[in-house]
């Protein structure tokens, strides 16, 4: 399972999205929404609330089906063809914007079960995940600094430390491509920072998206930005360029 | 791995559960069996009997804690198998009975000569055979709960919408088996049983035998169902419970693990109607009605959801209430009684009798522990 991250790849997109488009009720979330990441790539996405960022990954983790377009997954797969557990067996992972950790399982347990490896019911009854060392798992939780609470309940945690967790899970499942949805909101300063040095750390390793709002934060990943607005880019480039784009300081910056 | 699943029933909760069982069934048959009537420790055996009662009881509670506590699938069908195991069984000892029938009729059944019919219906055959009874009893609530889960499931169907679909099953087998035309006896349903494996079914130790099997089959239901719920497997269906769509990110196939739950849960509450019909003597469409599945919840729910031990206390406590309050005067309360203790048990004990009892005793006990310590890695909720 673990060799297929560093794999030396050919392919030239991680993700690829074209022309995707979603209604609600005759609304559009998405609208012709296009995005391109390469392999390797961290990209921030930032709009305003409502511009369609955690539609986009619902609709890349086969939540919702778009009503049109393409959303291809390192350069063959159709993930629009696929549910959500599929998808997650390709190697996508997903940080939900309101944090969701199984509260009422310990923090090693949480990072237990998002261990690379099966996940038939088989293999659940009858131990393959058992085998699971708690090095393994104390590996994941040293990095998101939550060793020390690993016989905690998940649900006693504090909402930055859910966050946290949250990542950690992430980690634990191995992904290829991380979508990561606000995951500062709600935390400190300090905690902001080290989320951005954490993230940074896992992109070296990883495909990663990120949705957030904090501009300071989005600064310190310090990586290519896509603007949503009304759901479809209204601005891409590095942070400076977006962030001075007239079109993006009047919807979003501006307010 | 024989090891890791012995260990799952070494927590004090198991402990107590299964020494009170074997306690329990040893004390049954011997006063009822060794002491002379009139010794003051005697138990009668319409005790016995009802005490078997009461356990079958116990076991559909089990059952149902394994997908309600565990899973978060509230099914108000659990009746509807229990019944199926219990029609299951009912054929059997229908089958037992040849020729003593009222119309000494050798080969049909009393309500079917009295209905006319020539020929005994082909879904009849083979429960003359105790093994095959025995796998129907399993089977076919089992392969119910397949069907229907696994349309359920696949469809996502969730929460109050599973709740109504699940009761609407167990309405429509009520309908179906009260019509005559079914087979199955119609309204009367099937008794008047007399031998279970050539023993007749009113003697003293065939009832006792029926008790300790009983409690066999309860402890063996709680054995499966723990070692379930300690495993992974437990973990992915507490996760599911507390958050379907995060397991399903991570790659779980939900619908899978919900499926696997909720047939063995139905295979565990159709074993339970088997063991009840002989010791009640009979068994008819009543036995499908939507409050029986209700009054389930009602047990685990007072008892302690997600416990195991407590679906099954909550089981037998409600069920003594109620057999102390449906006799005598105080008959006309007992569904204030069993509303009032359910709503009593949801204000001021959430979690349930053991689930309240569990919480106090850790709290007590990491208060004895050396402060700052953590507690080690707690496996599953007891
Ligand atoms: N399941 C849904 N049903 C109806 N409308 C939805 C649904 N999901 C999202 N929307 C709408 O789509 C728009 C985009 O939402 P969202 O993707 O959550 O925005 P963002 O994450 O960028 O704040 C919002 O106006 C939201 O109300
Ligand atoms: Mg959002």
């Amino acid at each position: 399972m673990n060799t297929l991250i560093n794999a030396p790849t050919q392919s030239k997109s991680v993700l690829y999205l074209d022309g995707v488009s979603v209604s609600f009720d005759g609304f559009r979330a998405l609208n012709s929404l296009s995005l391109f990441l390469e392999p390797g790539e961290m990209r921030a996405i930032i709009g305003p609330n409502g511009a369609g960022k955690t539609t986009m990954m619902d609709v890349i983790t086969g939540k919702t089906r778009p009503d049109q377009g393409e959303v291809i997954f390192d350069d063959h797969v159709d993930l629009t063809k696929l549910n959500e557990s599929e998808i997650a067996e390709l190697g996508i992972g997903r940080k939900f914007q309101k944090p969701t950790v199984f509260e009422s399982h310990t923090v090693a347990d949480n990072v237990r079960l998002a261990l690379a490896g099966e996940r038939t019911t088989w293999s659940a009854l009858f131990g393959a995940r058992d085998l699971i060392t708690d090095n393994e798992i104390d590996t994941v939780l040293e990095r998101v600094r939550l060793k020390s609470h690993c016989g905690r309940l998940a649900g006693d945690l504090s909402h930055g430390q859910k966050q946290w967790l949250e990542i950690s899970m992430l980690l634990a499942q191995d992904p290829k491509l991380l979508l990561v949805d606000e995951p500062v909101a709600g935390m400190t300063d300090a905690e902001t920072e080290d989320t951005a040095s954490l993230l940074r750390d896992i992109a070296k390793t990883h495909s990663v998206v990120v949705v957030e709002h904090d501009m300071r934060f989005v600064r310190a990943l310090d990586v290519k930005v896509t603007c949503l607005h009304e759901g479809s880019v209204l601005s891409e480039g590095s942070i400076d360029a977006v962030s001075t784009d007239d079109r993006v300081v009047e919807v979003y910056l501006g307010r | 791995m024989i090891t890791r699943h012995l260990s799952s029933l070494s927590d004090t909760g198991s402990r107590v559960f299964l020494g009170v069982l074997l306690a329990g069934a040893l004390y049954v048959s011997v006063c009822n069996l060794l002491l002379p009537e009139t010794h003051a420790l005697h138990v009668p055996t319409h005790v016995v009997a009802l005490l078997g009662k009461y356990l079958c009881y116990a076991i559909l509670a089990v059952a149902l804690d394994l997908v309600w506590g565990y899973c978060g699938i509230l099914s108000l069908g659990h009746a509807a198998f229990f019944g199926l195991g219990g029609y299951a069984m009912g054929m059997y000892l229908m089958r037992q009975i040849g020729d003593r029938g009222v119309y000494a009729n050798p080969h049909l059944p009393d309500f079917m000569v009295f209905l006319n019919w020539k020929e005994l219906p082909w879904f009849w055959h083979g429960f003359d055979f105790f093994p095959f009874a025995l796998l129907m009893v399993v089977l076919v609530p089992g392969v119910l709960a397949l069907g229907f889960g696994w349309l359920a499931f696949r469809s996502r169907v969730t929460g109050v919408y599973l709740s109504i679909i699940t009761q609407a099953m167990t309405y429509a087998l009520l309908l179906a088996f009260f019509r005559n035309e079914m087979g199955f006896g119609g309204n009367n349903g099937l008794t008047d049983f007399k031998d279970i494996l050539g023993f007749d079914i009113q003697a003293n130790s065939t009832r006792v035998a029926l008790f300790v099997i009983t409690v066999a089959a309860l402890a063996l239901t709680y054995t499966v169902a723990r070692i379930m719920v300690t495993s992974t497997y437990g973990k992915v269906l507490v996760a599911i419970r507390d958050a379907e769509s995060r397991t399903r990110f991570l790659g779980y196939r939900v619908e899978n693990y919900k499926l696997l739950a909720f047939v063995i849960s139905a295979c565990m509450a159709g074993i339970a109607g088997a063991l009840y019909v002989p010791q009640v003597g009979i068994i008819n469409p009543s036995e499908f009605q939507p409050a029986n599945s209700i009054e389930a919840v009602i047990w685990v729910a007072v008892g302690g959801r997600g416990t195991l031990t407590g679906a099954a206390l909550g089981a037998v406590t409600i069920n003594f209430l109620k057999t102390t309050f449906t006799s005598g005067f105080l008959a006309p309360y007992w569904l204030f009684v069993l509303g009032g203790t359910f709503i009593l048990s949801t204000l001021f004990l959430p979690k349930g009798i053991v689930g309240t009892a569990s919480t106090l005793w850790h709290r007590k006990r990491s208060e004895a522990a050396p402060a700052g310590e953590v507690a080690p890695t707690p496996q599953a909720a007891e």
